[in-house]
């Protein structure tokens, strides 16, 4: 009995070593006729290595599938209601020359800027290099991310220092009634 | 040893039938410490251990009043720093406790790294160790999120928003992580269960692989104690005498770790604001600071190339190699020992460099 299945073992090694010379050993039992792909016939332990192999992927999909479908954050999970167009900040008083204010526009925060010589300016405050918060800084007269230091112009939202890229988002700043009004620019 | 139980107590007996304590004596006893110059690496591991053993506890402590929750979170921490009785104090532990684990790890680490006792066949003890920290890591990071104060939130942002960047799968991990486009509640929850659940199970389960690895093959020896003539290599047992100097350099590490919460009570600080600029001076913890700096230092672009990601494939393939040098170290050549070497020289001072200077700028 042992001795029996030692060899056939054996056998199946071989023949999964080189293809080709199975088909001379071929056994009846060892073998069964899958000649699917016209590559000789596959021997039983290859094809259970295989089916196994398979079986063991499909498995692995379905259980991380729904898992990662839980996991996965939904488009709808947006709040549609924090979508703003426009939007009173403060009054103009509120907000002296050389200063400016933080605040939140919809879901994003935003920054509005009242410049040494009077003019109002508003941007969405994301840093363009890694999304942090800036704010400006009336010692610089500029806008300033604390991250890395990366620096705007306070009247363009331009990038002029450190790692940022690209300027920062403009949004539309108008005085109205005394008011600064903020809106999509 | 089987009759030295056997004529201890009935208790004893008892035991013994069922739980074959002779065998684990016998084991602990055949296990033997190498004495040379550079013994006192060998205690690193068991600091890092009682660290551990500190963090599951007061982890499990602070559970109980804190609430992962956004409106709550910050509160939450606030009533443990100030009205629960010795709240602070195991918050305090915690913290601490955090910080001095990553460092005991990150010694260890380098120790067995310039003992080169990494070599065949202790590979996947040195590889297990190096998951083990990167495992600490993440336990720093998802726990600095949780108490929802202005420093935390800016470094999860800048964290994930860096990891975002990394090719690949990058983007929707981050994304998973996050739970959607900022940080909100979503992420709280999904930092809490990892922090309090996923990485405990991780960590402990790689934490019994490593150990029995080190049981497995026994303590390393550098080349130089195992080069000396067989009387001249002196040894001591583990059971008891290591063990029992084990236990004395725990005792220290927990004074350490005491006097720290003493003198320097972990704060809180303001709640955080997600629409509120980010706080002047903000940085990660010291762990995180070299990358950090790293990244600061890469230009936004190099030439076609973003900057970050730039910086985070060559810290990526700079960290690769730590990991793989190792497995082609095996002492058969000189010169590849002596480049493992002076590859760790330049990332330990480079680490330490970027450290100190992201710590001053
Ligand atoms: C089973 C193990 C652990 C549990 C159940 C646990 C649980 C907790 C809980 C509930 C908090 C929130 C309370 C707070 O922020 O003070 C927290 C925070 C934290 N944890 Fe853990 N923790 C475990 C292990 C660890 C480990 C191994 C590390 C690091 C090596 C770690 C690092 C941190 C850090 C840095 C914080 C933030 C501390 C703060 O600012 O208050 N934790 N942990
Ligand atoms: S995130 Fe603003 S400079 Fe890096």
């Amino acid at each position: 009995m042992e001795d029996n299945s030692a060899t056939k073992i054996e056998e199946e090694d071989k023949s999964s070593q080189k293809p080709e010379a199975s088909e001379s050993h071929a056994e009846a039992d060892s073998h069964w006729d899958l000649d699917i792909l016209g590559e000789g016939q596959v021997g039983r332990g290859t094809l259970m290595r295989t089916a196994m192999g398979g079986i063991a992927l499909l498995w692995g999909g379905m259980t991380l599938y729904p898992i990662y479908s839980y996991l996965k954050p939904k488009a709808s999970d947006k709040d549609e209601q924090t979508k703003v167009t426009s939007l009173e900040v403060c009054k103009v008083d509120e907000l002296p020359k050389g200063s400016g204010r933080n605040f939140r526009f919809g879901s994003t925060p935003a920054l509005v800027i009242h410049t040494p010589d009077g003019e109002i300016h508003a941007f969405k405050a994301i840093c363009t290099h890694l999304g942090c918060t800036v704010q400006y800084r009336n010692d610089k007269d500029a806008i300033w991310c604390a991250c890395h230091g990366g620096q705007y112009d306070s009247h363009s939202g331009k990038n002029v220092a450190g790692p940022p890229p690209k300027p920062l988002a403009p949004l539309k700043a108008e005085v109205v009634n005394g008011k600064i009004v903020v809106s999509q620019a | 040893m089987v009759g030295d139980t056997r004529r201890g107590n009935k208790l004893l007996g008892f035991l013994e039938e069922r739980f074959a304590l002779s065998t684990l004596l016998h084991l602990a006893e055949k296990k033997k410490v190498p004495i040379h110059r550079h013994s006192v690496w060998y205690y690193m591991g068991g600091i890092a251990a009682i660290y551990l053993a500190v963090q599951v506890v007061t982890g499990i402590l602070l559970m109980v009043y804190y609430v992962p929750e956004i409106q709550s979170a910050h509160a939450s921490i606030l009533k443990i720093n100030s009205q629960i009785d010795f709240g602070w104090f195991i918050r305090s532990l915690h913290s601490w406790g955090a910080n001095l684990m990553i460092a005991v790890v990150v010694l260890h680490l380098f120790s067995t790294y310039f003992m080169k006792a990494y070599r065949r066949p202790r590979e996947f003890t040195w590889l297990s160790g190096l998951l083990l920290l990167v495992l600490c890591m993440a336990f720093g990071f998802t726990g600095y999120l949780l108490p929802w104060d202005d420093v935390s939130f800016f470094a999860t942002k800048i964290g994930l928003d860096v990891a975002a960047k990394t090719p690949v799968l990058g983007g929707v991990i981050a994304d998973l992580l996050r739970g959607g486009e900022a940080i909100s509640q979503a992420t709280i929850s999904r930092f809490f269960v990892i922090h309090v659940a996923v990485l405990p199970i991780c960590l402990l389960g790689l934490l019994g692989g490593h150990l029995l690895f080190v049981q497995m093959h026994g303590m390393s020896e550098p080349d130089a104690f195992k080069n000396l003539p067989a009387p001249k290599k002196t040894y001591e047992k583990f059971f008891p005498n290591f063990f029992f100097k084990d236990i004395l350099v725990w005792i220290l590490a927990l004074n350490v770790l005491f006097v720290l919460v003493m003198l320097a009570p972990w704060g809180i600080g303001p709640e955080a604001d997600p629409f509120g600029a980010a706080p002047i001076g903000i940085k990660p913890e010291w762990y995180f600071l070299s990358m950090f700096q790293f990244l600061k230092l890469v230009p936004p672009m190099i030439g076609p190339i973003e900057g970050e990601l730039f910086g985070i494939l060559l810290m990526g393939i700079a960290a690769l190699a730590f990991a793989v040098l190792p497995l082609l170290d095996q002492g058969q050549s000189k010169s590849i020992s002596k480049l493992a070497t002076a590859y760790g020289v330049i990332i330990a001072i480079a680490a330490i460099a970027l450290s100190v200077w992201g710590a001053l700028s």
